[in-house]
């Protein structure tokens, strides 16, 4: 326990000093790793833990990514970058997850990648939005008097509440509300059996991890400077789900490294070939074809279980 | 039949399933602390009662009371949640997690610590003792790690009714719950089962005669989905209608 504790500190610190001794580059893959991250984490709470396949993950990552350029345009403040992202990406999976949650596999999937798609719809087209372009030229916000203009200060801003996130969201998956999840993952039918109102243990994850996936779509639009209606296309659902299943479902950092492995992935090898989608896709076979684990698997596997 | 109030009042239920009804105007009242077998063919519609009974299935017509409150309609958690808790005939575990959380989880079900995001598992004791408690009662304490899915099949059933029990429940319905068990095992089963506290309500659809003879208090025997008689032990045996549908072909 304490080794992990060490180990994870370790981690933390080591994000945080990187832009110390890597160039430009580097420590932006690093914070668009970090990003995604949080995205797929929260993901993974539903993939991995409560069983559910979500295919429109990204109408949260999309609100939370529009609703901070709106709100940093009008003023730059935590409030308009944290707290109103959060907020609307929370009301908006109460109100998609109260229709979704009532049905399961395939229909929700379904019904999950059409409230997304309807969302892109309509940030596709309307003025307000800014239509097909987005919202361009977003300000970082000022906290606690810290300018999240000077990238050092951003790094470390994001290696924080990134942190945060993870922590919020192990805190969770540890919690007997977790335990409850992962017992509804397994067998749904015997937690309603035993008097588990399932439905609203299943509702309130999925406002949960929507509301992570809300903060996660603020700070990709805090790390681009704009957002496009592409945060809420389905391949953003998708590009998420690549992550946590590469990485290993049901285990969070997973989807950390996850992440990693995509964008690094992307990064190397779009540099040599235009076809890294391609690569990216034979990864993604082998993966599920022989490690069914994801990278947290084929880890343990060699380490022997210790969790 | 006695002066206390029945536990579970049951009334003209029946259950058609297109045209056919597997269940057909079944009254049935169970006593508190009785031990009530139902037995009958396959077919008979003992699994269709139980399935009624706990809101699996919604009945066509009938009603269901359960300590003097309707019941009938309500879905699965709240008939749970009112005392009512069910094994069922094929295991139905959670196979990847451990034996202990099995039974933490069925008793520690929707209580106030279920919706705590953040605090730890130890910091509800009450679940925890209710599991080891089970644990120990249904003879499987020292394989408290051990993953439910790695179980024999016997502890696999043991485990099974000891997830039932967990939840604490006023009524306790089992559904076959020595089925595919070896007769040593059977046996276990039945001494534990005859050792559960009197307050626990039995209602239990089994074919072993010994284990009916040996728990039941009272007999009730389906048959195409209606009673075909009720007694003790001993006068539904002498039944010759029970004799010829059912008990006759067991010998």
């Amino acid at each position: 326990m304490i080794v992990r504790l060490l180990g994870v500190g370790a981690l933390v610190a080591a994000a945080a000093v990187f832009p110390a001794v890597a160039g430009a580059y580097p420590v932006k893959l690093l914070q668009e790793i970090l990003v995604w991250g949080v995205f797929a984490m929260s993901l993974d709470l539903l993939l991995g833990y409560a069983g559910m396949v979500s295919f429109g993950h990204s109408a949260f990552f999309g609100i939370g990514g529009y609703v901070a350029a709106l709100a940093l345009k009008q003023s730059p403040h935590a409030l308009s970058a944290l707290v109103l992202p959060a907020l609307v990406a929370a009301l908006a999976a109460l109100v998609i997850g109260f229709f979704s949650i009532r049905v399961s596999g395939v229909y929700f999937i379904m019904l999950t990648l059409a409230f997304s798609q309807m969302f892109y719809a309509y940030a596709f087209q309307v003025a307000w939005l800014g239509a097909e372009d987005g919202i361009i030229g977003v300000p970082r916000p000022r906290l606690l008097g810290l300018d999240l203009a000077n990238r050092t200060v951003f790094h470390l801003y994001l290696v924080v509440l990134v942190a945060l996130a993870a922590l919020v969201l192990w805190r969770v998956v540890r919690s007997p509300f977790g335990h409850v999840l992962r017992g509804i993952q397994e067998n749904e039918g015997r937690m309603e059996a035993v008097g588990y109102a399932v439905q609203r243990y299943k509702l309130l994850a999925f406002v949960i991890a929507g509301t992570v996936a809300g903060v996660a779509g603020s700070l990709y639009t805090q790390f681009v400077g704009s957002i496009t209606p592409d945060a809420f296309f389905w391949t953003t659902s998708g590009e998420a789900l690549l992550m946590v299943i590469i990485g290993g479902t049901g285990t969070l950092w997973g989807a950390v490294l996850g992440a990693a492995a995509f964008i690094l992935l992307q990064s190397l090898v779009s540099s040599y070939t235009e076809r890294w989608m391609l690569i990216l896709g034979l990864t993604f076979i082998l993966f599920v074809l022989f490690a069914p684990g994801g990278i947290v698997g084929a880890l343990r596997g060699r380490v022997g279980r210790r969790a | 039949m006695t002066l206390a109030s029945p536990v579970l009042l049951i009334e003209g239920l029946t259950r058609y399933f297109g045209a056919l009804s597997a269940l057909n105007g079944v009254s049935l009242m169970i006593a508190p602390r009785e031990r009530r077998a139902i037995i009958g063919p396959n077919g008979a519609g003992k699994t269709t009662l139980f399935n009624l009974i706990t809101g699996h299935l919604a009945p066509s017509t009938g009603r269901i009371r359960f300590d003097g409150a309707p019941i009938t309609g309500l879905p699965p958690h709240a008939v749970a949640r009112r005392g009512i808790s069910r094994s069922f005939q094929r295991t139905n575990l959670f196979p990847k997690l451990s034996m202990l959380e099995n039974l933490r989880l069925a008793a520690a079900a929707d209580g106030r610590g279920s919706y705590d995001l953040f605090g730890s598992i130890e910091r509800y004791r009450a679940p925890l003792d209710r599991a080891r408690a089970v644990a120990e009662s249904v003879g499987l304490l020292g394989r408290l790690e051990e993953v439910a899915g790695r179980l024999s099949y016997g502890e696999q059933r043991q485990l099974e009714v000891g997830v039932a029990l967990a939840t604490s429940p006023k009524l306790l319905l089992l559904d076959e719950p020595t089925a595919g068990m070896s007769p040593e095992e059977t046996q276990r089963m039945t001494r534990m089962l005859e050792g559960l506290p009197r307050e626990v309500t039995l209602l239990i659809i089994e074919h072993d005669m010994d284990v009916v003879s040996s728990l039941a208090d009272r007999v009730t025997v389906l048959h195409y989905g209606e009673v075909l008689a009720e007694g003790t032990f001993d006068e539904v045996k002498a039944d010759p209608r029970v004799y010829e549908v059912y008990l006759g072909g067991a010998g």
